[in-house]
């Protein structure tokens, strides 16, 4: 934690480092999925240094506001844009409550010294930007310092639900979010929830591993739930006397509309269009599996994308701007990775194959930026999460250690959930593709077929 | 007393018959004969009584044979029907990530073929099921082509295709909870069930 010079305006920390940075060629995904260590330590693990800041935040006055730190501190950790710095002696460095709290209520200084804040020892520990959290009578106060300028940079008030309310983990979270627009300018993942199948039922769970709960429990047995882009909704589907019936529910009502034909086959890995007008899914009868749309806005509207005759075609996925689908097909004997227009026209392989050498390849994810195609492929008779570069049609592989499967992307486009075994039993798992850097999301066996949702809007953080 | 007086009668009547006639002394009727008549037509009277009696013993001994005979041909009913069950729910197996009718399956397939062709009221429902070593999604069209390819087999070999349904469960429902090849095998499978018509079934 010591750091060693200034290189733009960023710590690195290491000569070694350094001389990475020189030699590692610019590219958007470098990151290597190389051990299953915990959160906190980081081994074998090629990351570029100099562009992850420096940031702690602060020690409080206001025991209140311990839980809400807590679960800010633990946000930015994970969203591995940051360096997070521990202070020395813990809370044994308190800067003055009182001094925070006399400038709560004015605009931000922009700069200049901020009383009570040493920016030199900030400066000193290795931190860019310090995070405050104070009470302005029952309004939080979020103070995002900026060290090198020496002020307080953004302050965001939010009036938090109650510690006990189930809206006050996803308030302090989207206060997280805020950090990383204020520091970066970019969206972060901290207000996201996470679908998922466990016992043939559907879950949701925070991002960070908390709050879990069931959203779909009939006695039918549940798979492959899927998100619509508003973070309202969510689609599944069920086994009902062998046929599979789509569902679309709100989040947080319970309610749920059967899909409009479906049903009467076996209909399954719904995906909504971007605009949330057009649910895709696949349909298996005697003829074989093939991908349809239909209109759920209107509940009309049964078209079918593709003709599969002697191949499979399955597991529907819309690009972000709605123009194309990405898909899986069994045409060339084993399943790989297709694409096509969103109305089925302009069919073609999309992520590249070695015949008869490349083992079978599903579960594609169009990332939320476009820019790659997650899936998992057959790699020596176990399954390994890969990524598709859409523009280069370049396929790396990300995972090496155990079994591998199911990604989703978060809405950041540089993590990934996915099933994994490598603990020894399946779960659910959170790999940074920047970093390499892995956590699991929650320690319990069977759990399945993860979505990770869009950003939640504010409206749509209710809880059931 | 009557039969004295009717002894009076005869001897009488002898008597009489000599003093008027010349010829051979005719034989003497013996009473005796009257007697053993009396006696048989008790006898006989008796017989028939005895034998009314077995008859109806015979006809109680029929009719009991005829509710075994009945009781036995149900009993055989109910045998068969269970054993037809049996071979229609035997079920086959297939090849990692195959959908394809394995050549030791089709002996299995073509009784189903005769079960359905002697009970024309019988209607079944194919389901395929996979190991999980695939991906979950990619199972449930993998399952619906096991299912379809047996169904396949059936219709080719003169079923019609409205008596048999194809659902999938993927790996959704494994039989065997094992991680290992055992019970891989065991999971690749079609199951066969009744949907309609199955209370009283022919064998082929």
């Amino acid at each position: 934690m010591t750091p060693v010079r200034r290189l733009d305006g960023w710590t690195v920390r290491g000569c070694v480092a350094a001389a990475l940075l020189t030699f590692y060629p610019s590219s958007r995904l470098v990151a290597q999925d190389t051990s299953a260590i915990d959160r906190g330590v980081r081994i074998g693990i090629i990351y570029r240094p100099g562009v992850r800041p420096g940031l702690v935040v602060l020690p409080g006055t206001t025991p209140a506001l311990d839980s809400a730190r807590a679960i800010i501190a633990r946000d930015l950790d994970y969203s591995d844009r940051f360096e997070l710095i521990t202070l020395p002696g813990g809370d044994s460095i308190r800067f003055s409550g009182a001094a925070l709290s006399s400038r709560v209520g004015r605009p931000p200084t922009g700069g200049g010294a901020a009383a009570g804040l040493n920016y030199p020892l900030y400066q000193a520990l290795g931190a860019d930007f310090a995070v405050g959290v104070a009470l302005a009578g029952d309004t939080t106060v979020l103070a995002v310092h900026d060290i090198t300028a020496g002020g307080v940079r953004r302050e965001f008030r939010a009036v938090l639900p109650a510690l006990k309310d189930p809206g006050f983990r996803m308030a302090v979270h989207r206060l997280a979010d805020h950090v990383l627009e204020a520091t970066l300018g970019t969206g972060g993942i901290a207000a996201t929830r996470i679908l998922f199948v466990m016992d043939g039922k559907v879950y949701v769970i925070d991002q960070d591993g908390t709050d879990r709960q069931l959203v779909s429990s009939s006695d039918h047995q549940a798979m492959s739930p899927a998100w619509a882009q508003d973070g309202r909704r969510f689609a599944y589907m069920e086994f009902w006397a062998g046929h599979g019936q789509l569902f679309i529910q709100p989040l947080g009502s319970g309610k749920r509309q059967p899909v409009v034909t479906t049903g009467q086959a076996l209909d399954f890995t719904p995906a909504f269009s971007p605009d949330g007008k057009t649910l895709a899914f696949s349909r298996a009868t005697e003829e074989g599996t093939d991908i349809y749309t239909v209109n759920v806005k209107d509940n009309c509207c049964l078209q079918r994308l593709t003709v599969g005759r002697f191949s499979d075609n399955l597991s529907p996925t819309y690009s972000p701007d709605g123009q194309r689908v990405a898909f899986v097909s069994t045409r060339p004997g084993l399943p790989q990775i297709y694409v096509m227009a969103a109305d089925g026209t302009d069919q073609q392989l999309f992520a590249p194959f070695d015949y008869g050498v490349t083992g079978s390849s599903n579960a594609p994810d169009w990332s939320p930026d476009g820019q790659s195609v997650a899936f998992h492929r057959d790699v020596g008779g176990t399954l390994q999460v890969f990524v598709l570069d859409v523009r280069t049609r370049a396929v790396r592989q990300l995972t090496s250690l155990g079994r591998n499967e199911d990604p989703t992307w978060a809405p950041d486009s540089r993590h990934l959930a996915f099933v994994s075994d490598r603990s020894g039993y399946r779960q659910l798992w959170i790999i940074d593709l920047e970093t390499g850097r892995i956590r699991p999301l929650l320690q319990q066996s069977g759990a399945r077929l993860p979505a990770w949702s869009p950003r939640i809007p504010e409206t749509a953080s209710s809880t059931p | 007393m009557k039969r004295l007086s009717l002894l009076l009668l005869g001897g009488i009547a002898v008597v009489a018959v000599a003093a008027c006639g010349g010829g051979p002394p005719p034989q003497p009727v013996t009473p005796q004969q009257n007697v053993d008549s009396i006696a048989q037509a008790e006898k006989r009277r008796q017989d028939s009584i005895d034998a009314e009696a077995a008859a109806a013993r015979a006809r109680e001994e029929e009719e009991r044979r005829r509710q075994q005979r009945i009781a036995d041909s149900l009993a055989a009913l109910g045998k068969t029907t269970e054993a037809v069950r049996t071979m229609l729910a035997t079920m086959i197996h297939f090849d990692y990530d195959k959908s394809n009718i394995r050549p030791d399956d089709a002996g299995a397939l073509d009784q189903k073929v005769g079960i359905l062709q002697a009970n024309a009221n019988l209607r079944i429902r194919i389901s395929g099921h996979c190991d999980e070593r695939g991906s979950d999604e990619y199972n449930l069209a993998l399952g619906n082509r096991r299912a379809t390819a047996a169904k396949q087999y059936l219709v080719s070999h003169g079923i019609d295709a409205g008596r048999v349904e194809t659902v999938s469960y993927g790996e959704e429902r494994p039989l065997a909870q094992g991680h290992d090849e055992s019970a891989w095998a065991q999971n690749r499978r079609d199951e066969f069930e009744i949907i309609a018509g199955g209370d009283a079934l022919r064998q082929p």
